[in-house]
């Protein structure tokens, strides 16, 4: 039995505008150990499905699932106290901005203790203890002395070792890392990285890392979930997904990073992610792909098997060409 | 590199004077220091550094936004130090700057075709309105947005299009440099590849020349002909681009690229873990600001600050390298 698992989770807002479907029917499977990530563009809907998995999210959406379970838990018939009992204990998030998630007015030794205290009630020299040893754990030097210290008297890279000093406190199953580094330097991002795949190697936890940098996926997660406009689009391991993407999307978000252009044109994906108002009838990507047919235009696409990287997609790419496809060249799309 | 240069820079520094309470004297903080460098023609010079590094700062200075505390820079032929009022405004319309954040940097009260006209209103008081609007409807289509869009604000714009709007309102007037202060961090791949594209377009066809600020290196390394690598302050090294790529001089550029992660799960991960954190500006490291958290420090980097010297077709400041130029 996997430690997290989701099936067909959808997440509608209300708006001003009407109801407004964030996360489009998502299923996923988190196990014990395992580093999996969610690549998206933003509005790609993979903080809000996370956010649904912890509970988070405010009254205006509304929340549907097949299945919502965590560790054999039924996640969508929680009471509100058992859900507190759950989360920040078992189930860990960790957020984007360091600076922002750490509250300002009180001592990080303080906030560290909160959880010990609620979760485990510990008394308070065992809080200390613990804390000074979960800073230790998370390379602070000088816990003993930082645990006085307020948010502010630390750095950007230093808060966020606090914050997953926080969420390692009470020994979690699973950790959400809601792109951890984003607002970090690269040296530092290379530092916090590597602490958190060397802490979830060592106790065994899950890790879900939402991220848009494809160059964090490739150094640190082991299977990759590709969302796109609210629906999960593709999932490979690691290595076939930047070997062979079977999406039309995931290839062409590829061909676009910098680093993997071979000439001064880079090959950019035209237009930009539908938003609420123009959402597409059918396949959510057909407007930007290139290979997009009438097929696409009114019926929506299959999920391919895993041999296809589980591909949304009418015509599933196999190293660059579409299966099934009438005019397996594609269309020229102006950028 | 032949192109005439545009742009020098030499030993260019700003201090900043920050308060520190009632009963602390004031301190001054070097937020660049003695920063020299050329930009040519037609040609692409990158800033890199981590946050602190003073590569704004530099933009900042570049766009006389701000006063340089000493040194020189020279934009065309005329120098900004000495130069009057008359001259620093004609300055000013040939130096134009592109913001990090296309959603704070169009107001959202002005529709486009008012934020685009308006460089022209203040500067080229001779236009009527009429060739004011030729002119904006022109510059709409050469960053690839339609007529249409000049009467809309910007909240009806994605990010995307929203920095396509800022770079048509920086090239209003003309300018020969375009300062780009990190024109892509805040967009979607999808959309950076975009944004990108039009820049290397826009600089063929009116043969500008970019200052290009940024923190991405992969970023860098598709657009800049030329790169410096500032830290706390100081450029640490300069070279051509292949050059810096292939062969980097300085630890904290080998640190880096190291550092920066690659979208090739095969690629070998022999990481330089530097240890700690940028050093406050405050009080910066004694000798070289690098040596705290350098891999080969040694006792000379920690007393003396090392000076940029040519090794090969590279310019950098360190005392281990210099050291193992002169064993060889």
């Amino acid at each position: 039995m996997p430690l997290l698992e989701i099936s067909d989770l959808t997440v509608d807002f209300k708006t001003g505008g009407g109801q407004f479907r964030a996360v489009d029917g998502v299923s996923l499977t988190v196990d014990r150990g395992e580093i999996l990530a969610i690549v998206g563009e933003s509005g790609s809907g993979k903080s809000v499905a996370m956010l649904a998995v912890m509970g988070l999210l405010p009254w205006t959406a509304t929340v549907t699932a097949r299945t919502l379970a965590f560790d054999g838990r039924d996640l969508l018939t929680l009471t509100p106290r058992e859900r507190r009992r759950l989360v920040g204990k078992d189930m860990a998030m960790i957020f984007q901005e360091p600076m922002s998630s750490l509250n300002p007015c009180f001592t990080v030794g303080y906030q560290i203790g909160e959880s010990l205290k609620v979760h485990l009630g510990l008394s308070k020299s065992e809080r200390r203890q613990r804390a000074i040893e979960l800073l230790d754990a998370v390379g602070i030097p000088d816990p003993e002395r930082r645990l006085s210290a307020f948010p502010h008297q630390l750095s950007g890279g230093m808060s966020q070792r606090v914050m997953i000093a926080i969420a390692l406190a009470c020994r979690p199953k699973l950790i959400i890392a809601d792109e951890p580094t984003t607002a970090l330097d690269v040296t530092i991002q290379a530092q916090i990285l590597e602490l958190l795949v060397s802490l979830q190697r060592e106790t065994d936890t899950g890790l879900v890392l939402i991220t848009h940098d494809m160059g964090v996926v490739a150094e640190t997660a082991e299977r990759v979930s590709v969302h796109y406009a609210g629906q999960k689009i593709e999932e490979q391991p690691v290595a076939p997904l930047f070997e062979d993407p079977h999406h039309p999307y995931t290839a062409a978000l590829l061909a676009a990073l910098p680093e993997r252009a071979t000439g001064k044109r880079l090959p950019s994906i035209p237009g930009v992610v539908p938003g609420q108002f123009d959402r597409p009838p059918a396949c959510l990507f057909e407007p930007r792909c290139r290979f997009a047919t009438e097929r696409c235009r009114t019926k929506a696409p299959p999920r391919q098997g895993a041999i296809a990287g589980f591909a949304l997609c009418h015509y599933p790419l196999t190293h660059g060409r579409p299966i099934g496809h009438p005019h397996p060249e594609g269309r020229e799309v102006a950028a | 590199m032949n192109a005439p240069v545009v742009l020098e820079a030499s030993k260019l520094a700003r201090f900043y004077s920050v308060s520190r309470g009632a009963f602390n004297p004031a301190a001054t903080i070097r937020a660049l220091a003695e920063a020299s460098f050329t930009l040519h023609a037609g040609k692409t010079l990158a800033v890199v550094g981590e946050s602190g590094c003073g590569k704004s700062t530099l933009a900042r200075l570049v766009t006389m936004i701000e006063e340089p505390s000493e040194g020189q820079l020279v934009i065309g032929d005329t120098d900004i130090v000495t130069a009057d009022k008359a001259a620093l405004k004609k300055l000013r319309s040939d130096v134009q700057i592109v913001f990090q954040n296309p959603y704070g940097s169009l107001n959202p009260r002005q529709r486009i075709i008012d934020a685009l006209a308006e460089p022209l209103v203040i500067n080229r008081k001779e236009m009527s309105a009429a060739e004011r609007k030729a002119a904006v409807l022109d510059m709409l289509q050469r960053v690839g947005l339609r007529p249409e869009h000049a009467n809309r604000y910007p909240h009806m714009f994605s990010g995307g299009q929203r920095q396509r709007i800022a770079i048509a309102r920086a090239l209003m007037l003309r300018p020969k440099i375009l300062v780009l202060d990190e024109p892509v961090s805040a967009l979607d791949v999808s959309v950076q590849a975009q944004v990108l594209n039009l820049l290397v377009e826009l600089q063929e066809s009116l043969g500008l020349s970019y200052l290009f600020i940024s923190h991405g290196l992969s970023v860098v390394r598709h657009m800049a002909d030329e790169i410096i690598v500032m830290y706390l302050g100081r450029v640490v090294e300069r070279a051509p681009r292949e050059k810096l790529f292939e062969q980097p001089m300085h630890p904290y550029t080998q640190a880096l690229l190291s550092a920066t992660p690659m979208a090739d799960p095969e690629r070998q991960r022999d990481r330089i873990r530097l240890k700690g954190e940028l050093p406050s500006p405050f009080n910066p490291p004694s000798g070289c600001a690098f040596h705290p958290r350098c891999p080969l420090a040694f006792d000379k980097c920690r007393v003396d600050r090392p000076e940029l010297r040519f090794h090969g077709e590279t310019e950098v400041a360190c005392w281990a390298v210099e050291r193992d130029d002169r064993a060889a």
